[in-house]
């Protein structure tokens, strides 16, 4: 059985040289051209990863969300290993975004961790996510494992609005989003590279990860060989 | 259809209710416990029981829900009942409304535990079983699809916390919130927007799970 996730194989590679170039080229603008921020001063810099991440992990759980239903609707293979790439690369930004968050948080708002919306959020996404990728460890029918994890990741999807707005009436201290017009062009154009750079590194993390997944699944699926064979 | 399966549910409920009891052991001795983490401040304890009181019956829930697909994996149970002429969809609400109706049994169960306790006592006793209601309503909903997934797999008391926990969050904000605003006071007259928040959640879920058990089963 072929699992068909490796029509291109040079191109994540192409993909990835792209974003590690992005990324040093928006991190060097970010960390030596660009001025400091006048009230937060150096510690400011950390948005230059902070913000694309943030984008990025949303994106990948939403690619993750696409591939369930897509699963759901059409049980092809090549989408349930898209899925477990797609979790397990957001999962990580998940992750590092809250790592960095926390980095920012110390010296300007005096703690590690607030309960704002944006935060908790995330911290629930995490463990949301973390959640679905055990379920996949403990379940060894690999149809099985497909299916739930699809159910599971809609469930958990969905929820994300819910926890934001739930915990946005609940308590609020996150600074409001930024839109391109209020941010000037010396911070614009580090963020924006930095947001192509880690788009690239997560686009081709995931699909390298999915074709990690598509091999295992396609032994996982080979029919056990006749009695005679194995002697 | 439903009302074949909710009986079903009812009378195995009804015949393991020496579990129930145990469930309930379980959520005083958290509650107890919890009082422990604070002190014999009876003031913080009060202005606390909210959020003890929910996660008592949270912690206990995952007992009964673990439990809930226990009859359906002895002997391929399961099999036999999807192979009866009746809609998956029947059989996930029949569970789910069996689970919800236990779990408000239990909140109810846990509030003089909670009054003596926490010194904790409220006169809105009807507007507070409303709100156990609706939160052992999001609670059971997506729990009893978990627990249809986690029952056939290894370390299903591991699992199931770990899937329902985080997609729970806004429940359990919700009713803790209302439930202190209810013991506490409420001048904002805020508890109105937070059951609907709990309402919506409900909502959401109830017909989401309904509709996705169905893949969950099917073989």
């Amino acid at each position: 059985m072929h699992i068909d996730n490796n029509r291109f194989p040079r191109l994540p590679w192409i993909i990835l040289g792209l974003g590690i170039i992005f990324l040093a080229i928006g991190s060097y603008i970010g960390l030596f051209v660009a001025p400091p921020e006048a009230l937060m001063g150096q510690v400011q810099r950390i948005m230059y990863v902070h913000v694309p991440t943030a984008w990025n992990a949303l994106l990948a759980m939403t690619f993750a969300f696409v591939c369930a239903v897509i699963f759901l609707f059409k049980p092809d293979w090549k989408w349930d290993a898209r899925m477990e790439a797609a979790i397990e690369v957001g999962v990580v930004l998940a992750f590092l975004l809250c790592c960095q968050g926390a980095i920012w948080a110390k010296p300007t708002w005096g703690v590690w961790w607030d309960w704002d919306p944006r935060l908790t959020t995330t911290a629930v996404l995490l463990f949301a996510f973390l959640g679905i990728l055990a379920l996949r460890k403990f379940v060894d029918d690999p149809a099985r494992r497909a299916i739930w994890s699809a159910v599971a990741t809609i469930i958990a999807y969905v929820d994300v609005p819910i926890v934001y707005y739930s915990v946005r009436w609940w308590n609020s201290l996150h600074q409001l989003q930024s839109s391109p017009s209020t941010v000037s062009r010396q911070f614009w154009l580090p963020l924006r590279m930095n947001a192509f750079g880690i788009l690239f590194l997560m686009t081709a993390f995931i699909m390298l990860r999915a074709r990690v997944a598509s091999m295992r699944l396609e032994q996982e699926l080979v029919p056990p060989p006749a009695l005679g064979e194995t002697i | 259809m439903l009302t074949a399966a909710l009986r079903k549910e009812m009378l195995l409920q009804w015949r393991s209710r020496a579990q129930f009891m145990a469930v309930f052991v379980f959520g005083a001795a958290a509650l107890l416990l919890f009082s422990f983490a604070v002190g014999p401040v009876a003031e913080l304890l009060r202005q606390f029981s909210g959020g003890f009181l929910w996660l008592g019956l949270l912690l206990s829930s995952t007992l009964t829900l673990a439990e809930s697909f226990h009859a359906e994996m002895e002997n391929h149970a399961m099999e036999g009942l999807l192979l009866l002429p009746a809609n998956p969809r029947a059989l996930y609400y029949g569970k789910a409304i069996a689970n919800w109706l236990q779990l408000t049994l239990l909140g109810i169960a846990l509030i003089p535990v909670m009054v003596v306790l926490y010194d904790a006592g409220t006169t809105r006793i009807p507007m507070l079983i409303l709100v156990i209601a609706l939160g052992a309503a999001g609670l059971s909903a997506p729990g009893t699809l978990y627990a249809a997934m986690t029952a056939q797999v290894r370390s299903k008391q591991t699992l199931l916390p770990l899937l329902l926990f985080p997609l729970i969050v806004p429940a359990l904000l919700a009713s803790v919130k209302a439930t202190s605003l209810i013991i506490l006071g409420d001048p904002m007259n805020q508890v109105r927007s937070w059951i609907v928040l709990l309402a919506s959640f409900d909502a959401i879920y109830w017909s989401l799970c309904g509709l996705l058990f169905g893949k969950v089963v099917e073989e």
